[in-house]
């Protein structure tokens, strides 16, 4: 499913930044389904760390799909990280597993401060919330931001602004689920 | 995670109250950290004073690596994590997941604590019931058991009375102070075992434990639980008793079997129940390896119902295209005592639904009778159940779910597709038994409708005839 047309959400995210969307675009694999909600229930919040290696083989060839454009330029791929809390309690980073399923090179350049729990949220205070990320090593490369679930795009967003910010050309998102 | 800095030489205290509090939370229980509501520092002095005692959440067994909380050792079913808490790449388990996530670099805690002295009563039975003959004899056997501690399969009919002749027991346990653990493995028999056991022990702490109960907190004398939820007991009961120990998932996961041993204390009796044993099990009764009791007559003294066989010729065509086997609406239409309710075995979630869908549209059961489907997946599976013991409903078409623990008065018993390999000679046994329940009503129709005799029907009609000539008809 790709949404390289623009797709309403796309143009509220257009109008919302006055044109200047800080995602190029944004590619994902799978529709939010019951079935996909499962799972991602067990992945995610059970914690069962094997059930990532089910998505593999989609993820590499959607990558190689969506991506192929970007040649030979020196792109990195860099994970939605959690918050040190978070990561205490899952004991892995589900976005950091998929990074490393794609053959360029990963870089944790951002950190995260505030709390993850969005989803009681509606999509305006979503969308106005703090950004919640810092980046603690600037990239001049194109970059490919990873996370499972693309439901909003805000926090996809509030990452690639400070990526820009700090000089990063080109950002693009690549999820597993579309929302 | 880091143990906080304690100020060296010194441990805070707990009063004496708080360790009550927690040797009653605790006792009995085997945990994850993350299961124990304790901050940090309560957390490290309990285990410093030797109030909780750290277990290893896996062992080494041979080649093989073996889940401390369930048991699983099967390697399909144990994951492998590149853990951020400990840095280490290591085993956790999937198997018991759903009960939070027991990890490698983790440990569960049991009680080592002061002990729980429970009450001892005088004479806690609030039930005012008689006994039939054979009834009276199972009721002694068990407590004799109870009294030396040994095991015991009571094996009774369906309707024989089971719950009832177990009170004796459990009052005879009550009065020596011990604590009482009713697992079966369903949730729905679960539900309807508490109001009657709280209802015969009205003065004694009763809980109810499965997936998605109100009360969890699992600190009662008596504890009514699925067989799953004993994983997270330990050294917890003088007596436990297995209900149903033939139903599914008990006698096809190894893991509800090892975490029944383990909630079991070291000294102790365990009462398993079955209408319906295994081969395994009446291989040990056959070679006197397993003390049993027999009831072999319902309690209000008469025969079990005996299946008869309908043919239909056009089954498997009838059910794909959505009709009605002819055999089957005639005897809808014909039946002795057709103000008693229906209750309609298929073998698929769908065909319930379908079958449901295809009687009301055609009115067989009369314009306004009110019919309903009901399955494991069913949101209102509880209502539904509800509703058609109250009668609101005449007519519930159903999977196997309700094939065992579940009573309803006066009801006739189709099923449809008997061949079909869900129905086993334990699950025909089962749902014939859903018939002449209530002493107003002590006989009732089970018809199975099928394209060709298997083996299962066969060898249930057989064994339920073989049980009411022991029960002398
Ligand atoms: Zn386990």
């Amino acid at each position: 499913m790709s949404d390289t047309t623009y797709c309403d959400d796309c143009l509220w995210w257009e109008n919302y930044y006055d044109g200047h969307d800080p995602i190029i675009f944004n590619y994902s694999i799978y529709r939010y389904n019951e079935f996909m909600k499962e799972v991602i229930v067990k992945w995610k919040y059970r914690g069962d760390y094997s059930l990532g290696n089910m998505f593999q083989s989609d993820f590499v060839e959607g990558f190689q799909q969506a991506f192929s454009f970007l040649g030979k330029q020196q792109a990195s791929v860099v994970p939605i990280p959690l918050s040190t809390d978070r990561l205490q309690e899952r004991a892995f980073n589900q976005s950091q597993l998929l990074a490393d399923i794609l053959p360029l090179p990963r870089h944790n350049v951002l950190s995260r401060i505030h709390s993850e729990k969005q989803s009681k949220k509606t999509r305006k205070e979503r969308v106005e919330t703090k950004n919640p990320f810092s980046v603690t090593e600037s990239l001049h490369n194109p970059i490919i931001l990873v996370d499972d679930i693309y439901t909003t795009g805000t926090t996809l967003r509030h990452a690639a602004s400070r990526l820009r910010e700090k000089g990063c050309p080109r950002v693009y998102t690549y999820t597993l689920i579309r929302g | 995670m880091p143990p906080p800095n304690l100020p060296k030489g010194r441990t805070p205290h707990l009063s004496s109250l708080d360790l009550q509090k927690f040797a009653l939370l605790f006792s009995g229980k085997l945990l994850l950290r993350q299961e124990l509501d304790l901050d940090e520092t309560t957390f490290q002095t309990l285990l410093s004073t030797q109030s909780l005692t750290a277990l290893p959440t896996f062992e080494q067994k041979f080649s093989r690596v073996q889940c401390q909380r369930c048991g699983n050792q099967k390697k399909s079913l144990l994951g492998t994590i590149p853990c951020q808490q400990c840095g280490q790449t290591h085993v956790y388990c999937r198997k018991c997941i759903e009960m939070g996530r027991v990890m490698a670099c983790e440990s569960l805690y049991y009680w080592t604590g002061q002990e729980i002295a429970w009450p001892k009563y005088d004479d806690p039975l609030t039930w005012e019931g008689t006994f039939t003959a054979a009834q009276q004899h199972a009721a002694d056997r068990i407590v004799q058991a109870i009294n030396q501690k040994e095991e015991l399969l009571v094996w009774a009919v369906c309707g024989a009375g089971k719950t009832e002749m177990l009170f004796p027991g459990i009052r005879e346990a009550l009065k020596l102070g011990r604590r009482i653990c009713i697992a079966t493995p369903r949730a729905d028999v679960v539900r309807e075992l508490k109001p009657r056991i709280q209802q015969a022990f009205a003065d004694v702490y009763v809980q109810a434990l499965y997936g998605g109960s109100d009360e969890k907190d699992g600190t009662a004398q008596i504890i009514l639980a699925t067989t799953h939820q004993l994983l997270r007991y330990r050294q917890a009961f003088d007596l436990v008793i297995i209900d149903e120990i033939d139903a599914f998932p008990f006698h096809h996961d190894p893991s509800l079997p090892f975490a029944a041993n383990r909630a079991k204390k070291d000294i102790h009796t365990t009462i398993y129940l079955t209408a319906t044993p295994r081969s395994q099990q009446r291989l040990q009764i056959a070679r006197k390896k397993l003390p049993h009791v027999f009831v072999p007559i319902r309690y209000h003294g008469h025969p079990l119902p005996v299946p008869t066989y309908k043919m239909c010729f056009t089954l498997q065509k009838d059910l794909k295209s959505d009709s009605i086997p002819r055999p089957f609406r005639k005897w809808m239409k014909t039946r002795k005592k057709p103000n008693r309710q229906l209750l309609i075995f298929v073998p698929t979630i769908a065909l319930a639904e379908k079958m449901k869908e295809t009687l009301t549209q055609q009115g067989i059961l009369g314009k306004e009778a009110a019919i309903e489907s009901v399955h494991a997946e069913d949101q209102l599976r509880e209502e539904k159940v509800q509703q058609f013991r109250n009668k609101t409903v005449d007519a519930l078409v159903t999977t196997t779910i309700l094939e065992r623990g579940v009573t309803f008065p006066s009801v006739d018993v189709a099923i449809l597709d008997a061949g079909n390999d869900v129905f086993d000679e334990a699950a025909l046994v089962q749902i014939a038994g859903r018939a002449g329940r209530s002493s107003d009503d002590p006989t009732g129709e089970v018809v199975f409708f099928h394209d060709g005799k298997t083996e299962a029907m066969v060898q249930a009609v057989r064994s339920i005839q073989l049980m009411n000539k022991r029960g002398g008809f």
